[in-house]
């Protein structure tokens, strides 16, 4: 059984200018200790799709089809039943640490916090499993600094106080969503690094939602590619990045600059993403797609393949070629 | 092409900041935090030099240091022959219009109340200002065209555009009063993927037909070395290293870069999971209270005492590649 298993995933806002559908019959699976990469620009739903699962989308969202964790659905739970699981099977790190800690309350306090809530353990036993927790994650001087408040803590320190927080209950799930697109990229090989011994100490399996592709080839087993809300491809990490088979994993690895190869001129995916208040009845990516067809604008493709590739496009491979 | 003409040349320019602290009395003198420390570089028309370094470096400061943006505390920054950092008031504004910006976030460093045709039209009228009603039109629609915006949107908001859109108008903004240098501060880190391969070419093709110098700021080291002829590395202020594109990326010899570049990500899982990655080990020191002696020494593990004794100076160890290390490759 996979630990985590999303289908048929849909996301929508009620706004005032109408109803607007940030993620569309999102499916995936993930197994105990996996890393699984969900790749997409911004506005793409892959944020949105993992907060849906967390329960954790703003008033006006709502979500529909079904999330099982080990079995279990977990989609739409009360916030009761919910809080056990959070933490404790499945936790979640943030991109901007900073405004992720209370910047008032000192780290020995919010990490404790966790422990007293979700195992009833006494203060100073929190305090005590914190610190180990702080050394875990290569934090020097653990015990010392953990008295401290998130602002005397550096970009990526802060970033690993909030792995600690998140693993205290060893959860059996990471989500970490751009945990590293504000940090420099010393620290970001760090904390790559960091997360990849943890998973590795832990068994802990990981959902790294990114926008940076060099991220994703250095540690997912799987990647998921987004656009519009809906998935393009998704399959075995190195797979994908040798073969991509939709136009829009293609045009994308060849839009970055790569530095390992010489500076020539970037291909390009031309126009602008597609307004999410307005989206196109077919395939979300058809006008900026060189293959697009009738069908494509009429008709959504149906994400079909193997377990370990699929795609949603309706051009062969082989017309693509 | 003639002997390459040097378009700036910035000697020992030096940017300090006045910090106070907290029980300070107000006759307490300021302590200073050292920006940009003792940066010279030469700097020819039509070239692109890119500026690396993490958050915190200077990258920026030192790019409002040149153009007089932020005052020097010491140096020289020579523009065509003459320097900015001494010259009045009304000789620098004549000056301004050759030397101009495009910044990161392109919604912020647009006026929201401005139409774009107002926003790109604004340096023409304030440099030039006898400028006629039509020419200033005709001059905008031109623009418009050249950066890929449809002329007919020029009554629009900002907020009516998307993110690289809005990028796109700050470079309209940038060149329409035909400058000689642009300096780039991050144009494309706030853009997506997709978007940010149609700024870069759109610079690199204005570039070559304008025949633009560029100072490219970026903290993402790729897209540096695409756009770059020559790449500069600070670190706390410094210049580290200094070198072509090509070489620093072949051959970089300060450890400091030589660990930077390990570091960046390649989109290739093959090569990515097999590359050795120099981590480094610490934080970056405050530039409030720098390390003596050479400014990596605190993180760099070739580290020796005379490190610790004498600042490395910059200096030239291939041809065009200069560095600022006692120990390096």
């Amino acid at each position: 059984m996979a630990l985590l298993d999303v289908k048929n995933l849909s996301v929508k806002f009620d706004t005032n200018d109408g109803e607007v559908t940030a993620v569309q019959n999102f499916t995936f699976s993930i197994d105990k200790g996996e890393t699984l990469a969900i790749v997409g620009e911004s506005g793409s739903g892959k944020s949105q799709s993992v907060y849906a699962i967390m329960g954790l989308l703003a008033k006006n969202g709502h979500a529909t089809g079904s999330a099982l964790f080990e079995g279990r659905e977990i989609l739409n739970l009360g916030t009761k039943e919910m809080n056990k699981i959070r933490a404790n099977d499945i936790s979640m790190i943030f991109q901007d640490a900073m405004t992720s800690l209370n910047p008032y309350l000192r780290v020995s306090t919010q990490m404790a916090e966790v422990l007293m809530q979700h195992k009833g353990v006494s203060k100073s036993e929190a305090i005590r499993q914190s610190i180990d927790m702080l050394d875990a994650v290569k934090i020097p001087e653990a015990k010392a600094r953990i008295r401290m408040y998130p602002h005397e803590f550096s970009g990526g320190m802060r970033q690993r106080v909030m792995i600690a927080m998140a693993l205290l209950c060893y959860p059996k799930l990471l989500i970490a969503d751009e945990p590293t697109t504000a940090l420099d990229v010393t620290v970001q090989a760090q904390i790559m690094q960091l997360l990849r011994d943890i998973q590795k100490e832990f068994g802990t399996a990981i959902i790294l939602i990114t926008h940076d592709l060099g991220v994703v080839a250095g540690s997912c087993d799987e990647t998921l590619v987004m656009y519009g809300g809906q998935v393009m491809e998704e399959g075995d990490t190195e797979h994908l990045f040798e073969t991509p088979t939709h136009p829009y994993t293609m045009g994308l690895l060849k839009a970055i600059p790569r530095l390992d190869q010489a500076g020539e001129r970037l291909d390009t995916i031309r126009g602008n993403p597609p307004n999410m208040m307005n989206m196109p009845v077919g395939c979300p990516f058809t006008a900026r797609c060189d293959f697009a067809t009738e069908q494509c604008r009429d008709e959504k493709p149906p994400l079909i393949g193997s377990p370990h590739h699929r795609r949603a496009c309706h051009r062969t491979v082989e017309e693509l070629a | 092409m003639s002997a390459p003409v040097k378009l700036l040349s910035v000697h020992n320019l030096s940017v300090d900041f006045d910090i106070s602290s907290e029980g300070d009395m107000p006759w307490t003198k300021p302590r200073k935090l050292h920006a940009v420390v003792d940066v010279s570089f030469d700097l020819e028309a039509g070239e692109t030099l890119g500026i690396v370094g993490e958050s915190g470096c200077g990258k920026s400061t030192l790019a409002r240091g040149i153009s007089r943006m932020l005052p020097a505390s010491a140096g020289r920054s020579v523009w065509m022959g003459e320097d900015l950092l001494t010259m009045g008031k009304a000789e620098i504004r004549g000056h301004r219009k050759e030397i101009q910006f495009i910044f990161q976030d392109p919604l912020a460093s647009l006026n929201p109340r401005m139409t774009i045709g107002q926003i790109i039209a604004e340096p023409l009228k304030t440099h030039f200002p006898r400028t006629s009603k039509t020419e200033l039109r005709s001059r905008v629609r031109e623009m418009m065209e050249k950066v890929g915006l449809l002329p007919n949107l020029v009554n629009r908001y900002p907020h009516e555009f998307s993110g690289g859109q809005c990028q796109r108008i700050g470079i309209a903004r940038a060149l329409i009063t035909k400058p000689k240098l642009v300096i780039c501060d991050e144009p494309v880190s706030a853009l997506d993927v997709s978007i940010q391969a149609q700024v870069i070419n759109l610079l690199m093709d204005l570039q070559e037909e304008m025949g633009l110098a560029l100072i490219f700021i970026a903290h993402d080291l790729a897209v540096v070395k695409h756009i770059s002829t020559r790449i500069m590395v600070l670190y706390l202020g410094n210049i580290v290293e200094l070198a072509d594109a090509e070489k620093l990326y072949e051959t970089p010899r300060h450890p400091y870069t030589q660990a930077l570049i390990s570091a960046v990500p390649i989109p290739d899982p093959k090569i990515e999971r097999n590359k050795e990655i120099i981590l480094i080990e610490g934080d970056l020191p405050s530039p409030i209270n720098p390390p003596s002696g050479c400014v990596f020494r605190t993180r760099c593990a070739r580290v020796k005492d005379i490190c610790a004794v004498e600042k490395p100076p910059l200096k030239l160890v291939a041809d065009g590649h200069q560095v600022a290390c006692h120990f390096h490759d």
